[in-house]
């Protein structure tokens, strides 16, 4: 007798409680990630301006300061006036002369476990992508992530050729990566065996950016001026 | 004789009332998650390509067991049995976020070598399971001691397998040269079939040790 009663009684718990369970849960934890997110904002945006300072140093050797410009509607480049712009933002490194040795670039493209950021640095002067830098890559370990590591392909981009034709409105040969121990011109990228993926999606990201950016930043290279402060 | 006391106190530290430090002991040794238990091979087998790597992942995954344990044992006498396991994959899921903002926020560089694996972390069955098979059924104190031995159990296991990767992977050992420059690095070690090499040659020797005993 008792036990037919006890059945009922411990099989289920109300609808009410459940929900009441989960609703609880759900707002606890909503509370704990907006609260961690709001604490940890500043800090991670500090520590990612830094890792892009660096780098920019990284993929421009030689400059000694750097400003970051932006990309306004009239095809035209301007410094940065606000820090939260939807506006695309390049930045140009000068040598300790004041003048201007290049620009880096972020650009971004499916890799092959996620999206892959860059950053590379376009010398104007030689036409050449000097340097490469990844920002944000989550490649397989030991096997993707070999394009931050493996010497003999971040040698492709010492002086990785994106020369403008005569009318200076488009690229002479997009950037391609061709398979490992294969590159024969100036233009290609010497990809890696056991990280196909991930080096051509390199590859096919600097292809189309530098497409687009080359010709406007060699148009507008007079506008990338150090700033100096009248005292 | 010795090891049924040893089993003996296990038992009764288990269902004594007050926190016994064989919650905590058993998580080391006796129980331990990799080399006993076997679970959670996904980042074992993944993350432990270096000694850095592999510590920093244990270490996450430490703080995500010891949050959850102490969130799931003060809850449960409030969470239905109904909707148990969407609660604790709830309560995981945000631990793990807040680790991960965590980490960032501590160095990008960090971040950027753990790369996918600390989402995995959400999907460890090592942390659903002490959720399911302790904390639910424990106080909180008993809870603690169960995370943290299972936490630095599991650590420990990691540093062993990425100790050993690292050092015939790559020659070194926390990004330090340890061998002459004209050794060859035996590069079957930091790919994936040299994560399941290590973790039976560890399996082999932690069996054997126990046998001993």
């Amino acid at each position: 007798m008792n036990e037919s009663k006890s059945i009922p009684v411990s099989s289920s718990a109300s609808s009410g409680k459940m929900l009441q369970a989960m609703v609880g849960i759900g707002v606890l934890c909503a509370l704990l990630i907006v609260l961690t997110y709001e604490g940890t904002f500043d800090r991670i945006e500090q520590n990612k301006a830094v890792a892009l300072e660096q780098a920019i140093f990284k993929v421009l050797p030689g400059i000694t300061q750097t400003e970051a410009y932006q990309f306004n509607e009239n095809n035209a480049f301007s410094l940065l006036d606000s820090e939260n712009t939807d506006r695309e933002i390049i930045y140009a490194g000068f040598d300790s002369n004041d003048q201007l040795v290049g620009v880096a670039i972020t650009t971004s493209g499916q890799g092959y476990a996620d999206i892959l950021r860059i950053l590379y640095g376009y010398d104007i002067e030689k036409e050449a992508i000097i340097g490469i830098h990844v920002l944000e890559s989550k490649e397989t370990p030991g096997l993707g992530d070999k394009i931050e590591k493996d010497a003999n392909f971040l040698e492709n981009f010492k002086a990785l050729d994106v020369s403008l034709n005569e009318n200076k409105s488009e690229l002479n040969n997009t950037v391609v990566t061709v398979k490992n121990g294969t590159k024969q011109n100036p233009w290609e990228v010497d990809g890696i065996t056991g990280a196909t993926i991930s080096s051509r999606a390199i590859g096919d990201m600097l292809g189309l950016s530098t497409k687009r950016w080359v010709p406007l930043v060699f148009k507008n290279k007079d506008s990338f001026k150090i700033q100096k402060v009248e005292e | 004789m010795a090891d049924n006391n040893k089993r003996n106190a296990g038992f009764l530290g288990s269902i004594a009332t007050a926190p016994s430090t064989d919650e905590f002991i058993k998580g080391l040794w006796r129980d331990n998650p990799v080399f006993v238990q076997v679970l959670g091979m996904c980042p074992v087998l993944a993350v432990s390509n270096t000694a850095e790597n592999a510590l920093a992942m244990g270490l996450a995954t430490t703080f995500v067991l010891l949050m959850s344990n102490i969130l799931v044992s003060s809850l449960r006498n409030f969470i239905p049995k109904q909707v148990r396991i969407a609660s604790y994959i709830l309560i995981i899921a945000t631990f793990v976020t807040i680790i991960d903002y965590v980490i960032q926020a501590i160095s990008i560089e960090l971040h950027k070598s753990l790369g996918a694996f600390i989402s995995l972390i959400v999907v460890n069955c090592l942390i659903l399971s002490r959720a399911e098979a302790f904390a639910s059924k424990n106080t909180i104190g008993k809870s603690i001691l169960d995370a943290l031995g299972m936490g630095v159990g599991f650590t420990f296991a990691l540093f062993c397998l990425g100790a050993v990767r690292e050092l015939l992977g790559n020659g070194s050992l926390f990004d330090y040269s340890l061998f002459p420059a004209n050794f060859q690095n035996w590069i079957v070690m930091i790919l994936p079939a040299g994560g399941f090499f290590t973790l039976a040659i560890w399996l082999l020797l932690f069996n054997s040790m126990k046998k001993k005993e």
